[in-house]
């Protein structure tokens, strides 16, 4: 325990990885970005408008207005998973990356914190866009409907910090490319459904329900919930205690994973 | 005298259940070549590894340009340029950007960091290559950018980990070629290598490691005149043939006859060896030839496949 508490070996160097990443980015936008930004457009007018037909909520709302706080709370998410599973076991085990970058004054932690920043950076980005796809079309989908919804950008924050770490734990285990079928289908898909973006967790059985508290999504689509709406509620610091704590602990987790991958 | 580049003392590395280097001292002159020889699974990329701070020492001393390995790892780093075994560029940026990159690890902005890239690439014949894919270089030019990029830190001590396994005879030369002008620059080198010609063309002194261990040390000449003698006779005829021959050598001092399979060496046989080649007159049947570091070699470390 005391291995797993200790303070992280940090440096200019976390920029400098992150910086590596941006100027990656910023040389393929064209490829990387345009299919991210088309996908939840569809999901809002597919399950929005398309499902959205067939379900009448209790107290009147549109589904598409249900359904907003859960697509900002998932696409950044797949954004930065994308960045921090695949893409870190790319550089980690197929490029070589991590340790040429370990020859020159760049610590372990340094490597895992930048990254873990960039992946938070993609999420950060994606979900202003997301937001801002919404606002514009909300003079007829009503999907933002309070000025306090502007507080989602630093508020995706957390669980871009939150998800870049547990991709990363995954990737600093994953043995063959091939496992991330596991990661993706035993642990971000379950989220993708089972966060709270496609139908309430409090009118599910009450086994249910506490399951569904371990989901770290679904404490950030209550976070939106409130922030789309502006009908802030209590139980939003429990959801914010939640993640915070959450991200701290798989944080450290991922730099003791990546510690074991890489020091020989 | 200034401080030697790197000391070493009792150094000893233990994975879970294997010693992969067990109690190895040497010291690196600052300026120097110097060379960790040794078969597969001898503990040179182990070396290698705790000098340039990825393996931490299980027990001993490790001193890199003044610094202690375990207390100050990043200082160590910063003055190191390390070419690796595999390649480790970043295939996600062109050659130009990889070195621009990498210097930015070392906190050198970009105006510093420039002069220095283009210097490199000058050095290393890749300017025309500066905007290519990485993906496209020929093995050749890989090898040549790694090395290029181990240089834009201006380090003073540059460790390289066989650094020409799988290249042509060409880009072979090309490279030793540039290490022999690093060197004579004043850049001091620790190279491990399975190459013997590579050694004995770069190194002032070297080591022979074997299981972990060191076997022998000194410059490639005195181990050469040491351990193979100036000259070595192979013969290459059947028992009945060889027979006299060997019997000519036996009474000579500090000879060496070492009998593989069809083959036999004579190492030390000096005048004798001469006279041996001379009447037998059929060189591929008696070859006289100078001995070479790679003699001392498989003389020391046998000739067993070691993996």
């Amino acid at each position: 325990m005391t291995a797993f508490a200790r303070k992280p070996d940090l440096s200019i160097g976390a920029y400098r990885v992150w910086q590596r990443n941006r100027d990656v980015l910023l040389q393929l936008w064209k490829s990387e970005f345009a299919a991210q930004l088309v996908e939840p457009i569809f999901v809002i007018f597919a399950l929005g408008l398309g499902l959205g037909q067939f379900v009448v909520l209790d107290n009147g709302e549109d589904y598409v207005q249900f359904l907003a706080p859960g697509i900002l709370a998932m696409f950044p998410m797949f954004a930065c998973v994308f960045e921090c599973a695949w893409g870190s076991y790319v550089r980690l085990e197929m490029q070589g990356s991590y340790r040429a970058v370990l020859a020159t004054p760049v610590s372990i932690d340094d490597i895992i914190t930048g990254e873990i920043l960039w992946g938070t950076t993609r999420a950060v980005l994606n979900a202003s866009y997301i937001l801002l796809v919404m606002t514009v079309l909300t003079p007829w989908l009503h999907m933002v409907q309070s000025p306090l919804a502007l507080l989602v950008i630093p508020a995706a924050v957390i669980p871009g910090l939150l998800f870049a770490a547990i991709s990363i734990c995954f990737a600093s285990i994953a043995r063959a490319m091939s496992q991330f079928s596991y990661f993706f289908n035993l642990v971000i898909n379950p989220m993708f459904w089972f966060g709270g973006a496609f139908f309430p967790i409090d009118q599910l059985p009450r086994w249910a329900q506490i399951l569904g508290w371990f989901v770290p999504l679904a404490h950030v689509t209550s976070l939106y919930r409130g922030l789309l709406s502006g009908h802030l509620h209590a139980s939003m610091l429990v959801d914010l205690g939640w993640l915070l704590v959450a991200t701290v602990f798989f944080y450290m987790l991922a730099l003791k994973g990546m510690q074991r991958r890489l020091v020989e | 005298m200034t401080q030697p580049a790197i000391v070493a003392q009792d150094l000893v590395k233990v994975y879970d259940t294997l010693t992969a280097v067990d109690g190895v001292s040497f010291s690196v002159a600052d300026g120097e070549c110097f060379g960790v020889l040794g078969p597969n699974g001898a503990g040179k990329s182990t070396t290698i590894k705790m000098v340039s701070c990825f393996s931490p020492i299980t027990s001993g001393s490790l001193q890199v340009a003044g610094f202690d390995v375990r207390r100050n790892p990043r200082a160590v780093k910063r003055v190191l340029g390390l070419v690796p075994q595999g390649d480790n560029l970043d295939t996600d940026l062109p050659v130009r950007k990889n070195l621009e990159v990498y210097a930015r690890y070392f906190n050198l902005s970009p105006m510093e960091a420039k002069p220095r890239i283009d210097e490199a690439l000058d050095l290393f014949q890749l300017q025309e290559k500066a905007d290519s894919k990485v993906d496209d270089l020929s093995g050749g030019m890989k090898r040549r950018l790694i090395i290029a990029r181990a240089l834009v830190n201006n380090p003073s001590i540059l460790v390289l980990d066989e650094p020409t396994t799988g290249l042509d005879p060409q880009a072979r030369h090309l490279v030793w070629q540039k290490l022999r002008l690093l060197k004579a620059r004043g850049v001091t080198m620790l190279l491990s290598t399975h190459y013997m010609d590579e050694a004995a063309h770069l190194c002032d002194r070297l080591v022979i490691m074997h299981r972990g261990k060191i076997l022998t040390h000194g410059n490639p000449h005195d181990l050469i005149r040491e351990h193979a003698g100036e000259n070595v006779l192979e013969l290459r005829m059947d028992k009945a043939g060889r027979s006299p021959a060997i019997a000519a050598v036996r009474g000579i001092p500090d000879v060496a006859i070492e009998e593989v399979e069809d083959l036999v060496y004579v190492f030390g046989g000096g005048e004798t060896a001469v006279r041996i080649a001379a009447e037998i007159g059929d060189p591929h049947r008696a070859f006289l030839r100078p001995g070479n570091l790679e003699d001392v070699f498989l003389r020391l470390t046998g000739r067993g496949l070691l993996d």
